[in-house]
């Protein structure tokens, strides 16, 4: 859901940026190394992470010694979180991907969501140094749209509403498609199109006037209209927008939406020349330390994420 | 038909997509200038190019932002689109047996209430009925066919159902369908087939393609039940009749 996140739990574990790794939703999970030695990093949605009880980072690599558990609290002001492993997660890929779609039983070596008790095999910790990732600064501002393709399906004052208004993710959202709480968004000429394709980012408005954005696990192709489309850029910042945040959109042109998309693929292409030597990991372990008690931490390496960290913020990262 | 032959319009799906509609309805010109585009893509690949999704109306092509601009590949599509298109070759036919009615196919009933006849005329009319898959999409193997017979024409129901089984065998407004895996469905369940159109680990893990011809012919339950036996164990059970 969230490709920064993803690239940067990968690079950290020095592996393809795009390697299968673990998504890690709003709950609570603890992964335990057996038979050896292993390194993994996490990155995205900030929550409590400890190794046998000692408080641990995210953006910055670690490695778990035989027999040691990662124990992961609650997602804090976001969604998703990434464990990437490094070596990689042994599976047979489909259509060359490792990835989860329970609907449709792809995915390896579990077509489904993982379950306790599950077994991943992976490479031994290769004991290399570890380090931690600098993450581009924040930019603030709306989620950003491309207007259409079928905006011409809604009047100026439904267009108007659906920029100017205030949005929510509702609670009934999943990896297949965010609901948004907000005004209706009333059609020209009803809510049935002939079924076309559809994107990730793609908002559908169906008949109740409520949009849906389709996210990663989005049916093909879809029968409502679709006012506009989230520009790529901006698609993971909001999967990791936290329930009954507002927010807001705003279209962009075409040619600054491509702009948009060419500088976000090369920070991800680039991600690994981001990766520093950990000066001071005694210190930064104690900032954490403090900050857990004061109960507000996040991550202790980097004072600026992009991930979004509290409300105020939603507006803002990436 | 002049209006077949109109430049399609170009229209933003995101940054990283373009539709290419060449209709706003169900038409089988519209249908056949899609998937002539989609085969010029392929024959003649268009650098940063990622992917197409041919639908009833248009072709939606995914495409790499660093590689090529929106106005670029969009120019670039209309003067493909305008090509000849072919006249379809494909002769490819498939008869799809299908168990109607009853715990298979709950809403027949009504749909022959609604439609003021039997279910059995409902039947005879589906089967009788000679169909194009005019693409594939939503889900794995999930086949929209054109050409269901105006009398079968039903506005899809109020309520979508959350969860409807394998192999339903339906149909939605103007449009047809064979559906491979459980889910989501608004549309009139007539029955269902123990064809699979999408299965892994099979030879050809998709059975249909856009251009296929399909007919339907009834089974009973019990023959249902053996097939989906051999199905499972990754048997066509569809049956080519020409190829």
């Amino acid at each position: 859901m969230d490709r920064i996140a993803l690239a940067a739990a990968n690079a950290l574990a020095e592996n393809p940026i795009f390697a299968a790794a673990i998504e890690i939703g709003p709950f609570g999970a603890a992964f335990t190394a057996r038979e050896g030695a292993v390194r993994v990093a996490l990155s995205g949605a900030p929550r409590t992470a400890d190794i046998a009880g000692r408080a641990v980072p995210f953006d910055t690599s670690m490695t778990l010694a035989d027999g040691e558990a990662l124990t992961l609290g609650f997602a804090r002001g976001g969604a998703f979180s990434y464990l990437a492993i490094e070596g990689g997660i042994e599976g047979e890929p489909m259509f060359g991907s490792l990835a989860v779609n329970a609907r449709a039983g792809l995915g390896s070596p579990f077509p489904r969501p993982l379950q306790a008790g599950d077994t991943l095999l992976t490479k031994p910790a290769s004991g290399g140094a570890e380090r931690r990732i600098e993450l581009p600064s924040p930019v603030p501002g709306p989620i950003r749209v491309v207007m259409g393709p079928q905006d011409d399906e809604f009047g100026d004052d439904a267009r108007k509403l659906f920029l100017d208004s205030e949005w929510k993710i509702s609670a009934t959202s999943d990896r297949m498609g965010y609901r948004l709480d907000g005004p209706a968004i009333k059609h020209l000429h009803g809510h049935n199109i002939v079924s076309d394709g559809t994107v990730d980012g793609s908002i559908q408005v169906p008949g109740n006037g409520a949009p849906i954005v389709l996210m990663r696990d989005r049916g093909t192709t879809g029968g409502y209209p679709k006012i506009a489309t989230l520009i790529s850029a901006d698609l993971g910042r909001f999967a990791q927008i936290p329930a009954a945040t507002g927010f807001r959109f705003k279209a962009v042109p075409m040619a600054e939406a491509q702009a948009e998309a060419r500088k976000f693929w090369k920070m991800l292409r680039t991600l690994p020349d981001r990766l520093r030597a950990i000066e001071s990991f005694d210190l930064n372990i104690e900032a954490l330390q403090d900050a857990n008690v004061a109960g507000s931490a996040v991550s202790a390496v980097d004072t600026v994420t992009w991930q979004i960290a509290s409300g105020a913020d939603a507006l803002g990262p990436d | 038909m002049a209006a077949t032959r109109s430049p399609p319009r170009i229209l933003p799906s995101g940054d990283s997509a373009i539709t290419v509609e060449f209709s706003r309805d169900i038409d089988d010109a519209a249908n056949q200038r899609v998937l002539a585009l989609d085969r010029t893509l392929a024959g003649e690949p268009v650098a940063g190019v990622t992917e197409t999704v041919p639908t009833y109306r248009s072709l939606l092509v995914h495409y790499d932002p660093e590689r090529i601009d929106f106005d670029t590949l969009g120019a670039k599509l209309v003067a493909l689109a305008r090509r000849p298109v072919p006249p379809e070759t494909k002769t490819r036919r498939w008869r799809i047996p299908v168990v109607y009615g009853g715990e298979h196919g709950i809403d027949l009933e009504d749909v022959a209430k609604t439609l003021k006849t039997t279910p059995d005329d409902i039947v005879a009319r589906h089967v009788a009925g000679d169909y194009r898959v005019a693409m594939i999409g939503f889900s794995p193997g999930w086949s929209y066919l054109s050409g269901l017979e105006k009398f079968l024409h039903m506005s899809r129901r109020q309520n979508p159902r959350l969860l409807t089984p394998a192999g339903t065998i339906s149909v939605g407004g103007v449009q047809a369908g064979v559906q491979c895996l459980a889910g989501p469905s608004g549309w009139h369940l007539l029955g269902r087939t123990a064809v699979r159109t999408y299965q892994q680990h099979r030879d050809p893990t998709f059975l249909l393609e856009p251009g296929d011809r399909v007919t339907f012919s009834a089974v009973d339950g019990k023959t249902f039940a053996e097939q989906d036996r051999a199905a499972e164990a990754g048997e066509i059970v569809a049956e080519l009749i020409a190829a």
